[in-house]
């Protein structure tokens, strides 16, 4: 009984500080350039759905200029250092970030461009 | 901008595009226009290339050189390994001493053997029959580049980076000459036409198949031309003239 105490006012005391740390934790990226083609919630749920879709419209049946791109992603998100754009796959860079965060290997920058294109994203 | 004024500025670029280049000679724009945003790759056309080898030379590589720089392929210096879309051949006749030189790229068969052996479904001919790797289903088999009878396709070998944002490629995947569909669904022509057409050459032009009024149209209708192996009846896309 008096091990349980200790506990529970342990726990009590340490309750706050592990809030604020959580708070200040998790992913910290670069601020996007433009606005987002969708809430940001939604984008966080369903990005890799909207992105699977158009890759195939796009892609098979040669559907251009919707808007779940992710050409439009790296050219919004990519920051930019002493005027070159950053690869947004670098270290706490846009789509490092939250991946690293989450322990989630993404696949789309062994072939797809980390950088704006030239002239036209 | 409203639908009608952006058309009649695309006609009024058009009759711009018809360039005085030399005396004699004129460069005309192609008459393309992009696809509305939206709108899927239609089997109404069939986009093709007629390739005029009387006034291509052994010398000249602007359209291999052009290819490499559009689609952003490294020159390792590996020549049985680094990629290649579109590749000169040297052909000589032995018995005439006749000699040669021809662009040679993926043929854009309308009846594709690399599709067919594909066991992933991505080796695939685009409505537009422009036949592409979907690179993302790709398992990196190699069938089709042993069922390809022009030698069109080529594999990537090692890690790639610093690609082009309009065409993706990794190691592990088969690739092969899109014939720049990503400038021909912005309305424009591939980067290798363009690139012979600076030279002055102009041995190659680019268009619709389908529509009887188009440039590479009316000349098939009007001069001889052949296609590379075509007794293997497979209907490739790339028209040869004076082989
Ligand atoms: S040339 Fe080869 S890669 Fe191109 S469509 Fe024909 S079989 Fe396929
Ligand atoms: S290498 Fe890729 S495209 Fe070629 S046959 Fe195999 S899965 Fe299909």
């Amino acid at each position: 009984m008096g091990m349980r105490v200790v506990m529970l006012a342990l726990l009590l005391v340490l309750m706050p500080w592990q809030g604020a740390r959580a708070a200040e934790a998790g992913p910290q990226f670069p601020k996007a350039q433009g606005q987002c083609v969708e809430d940001a919630g939604t984008m966080r749920r369903h990005h890799f759905d909207f992105l699977k879709h158009q890759r195939d419209d796009t892609m098979r049946e040669g559907i251009r200029g919707a808007k779940h791109s992710l050409k439009d992603c790296v050219s919004c998100h990519a920051a930019h250092k002493d005027g070159k754009a950053v690869p947004v796959n670098a270290p706490g860079q846009f789509c490092a970030a939250c991946h690293d965060y989450a322990a989630v290997s993404v696949g789309c920058f062994t072939c797809h461009a980390t950088t704006p294109g030239e002239g036209k994203p | 901008m409203t639908q009608a004024s952006s058309r009649r500025d695309l006609l009024k670029g058009a009759v711009l595009g018809a360039v005085a280049i030399a005396p004699g000679l004129t460069l005309i724009a192609p008459a393309a226009q992009a696809r509305p945003a939206g709108s899927a790759a239609s089997a109404a056309n069939r986009w093709g290339l007629l390739i005029d080898t009387s006034k291509c030379d052994a010398g000249c590589t602007a359209c291999v050189d052009a290819c490499k720089t559009e689609m952003g392929l490294p020159a390792l210096d590996r020549p049985a390994t680094d990629a290649q879309y579109i590749r000169k051949v040297d052909v000589k006749d032995p018995k005439t001493g006749h000699q040669h030189s021809l662009p040679v790229m993926c043929q854009h068969c309308a009846k594709p053997p690399c599709v067919d052996v594909c066991p992933t479904g991505a080796s695939m001919k685009r409505a537009d029959g422009i036949v592409l790797v979907d690179r993302h289903i790709c398992i990196g088999c190699r069938y089709c580049m042993m069922a390809c009878p022009y030698k069109a396709r080529s594999f990537a070998h090692e890690d790639q980076s610093n690609q082009k944002a309009h065409n993706p490629r990794g190691k592990g995947c088969v690739e092969g000459c899109t014939l720049c569909v990503h400038r021909i669904d912005a309305g424009g022509r591939p980067a290798c036409v363009e690139a012979c057409a600076d030279t002055g050459r102009a041995a190659m032009i680019f268009g619709d198949l389908n529509d009887a009024n188009s440039e590479i149209s009316r000349r098939l209708s009007k001069q001889a031309s052949s296609r590379i192996r075509a007794d293997l009846g497979l209907d490739p896309a790339i028209r040869y003239q004076g082989i």
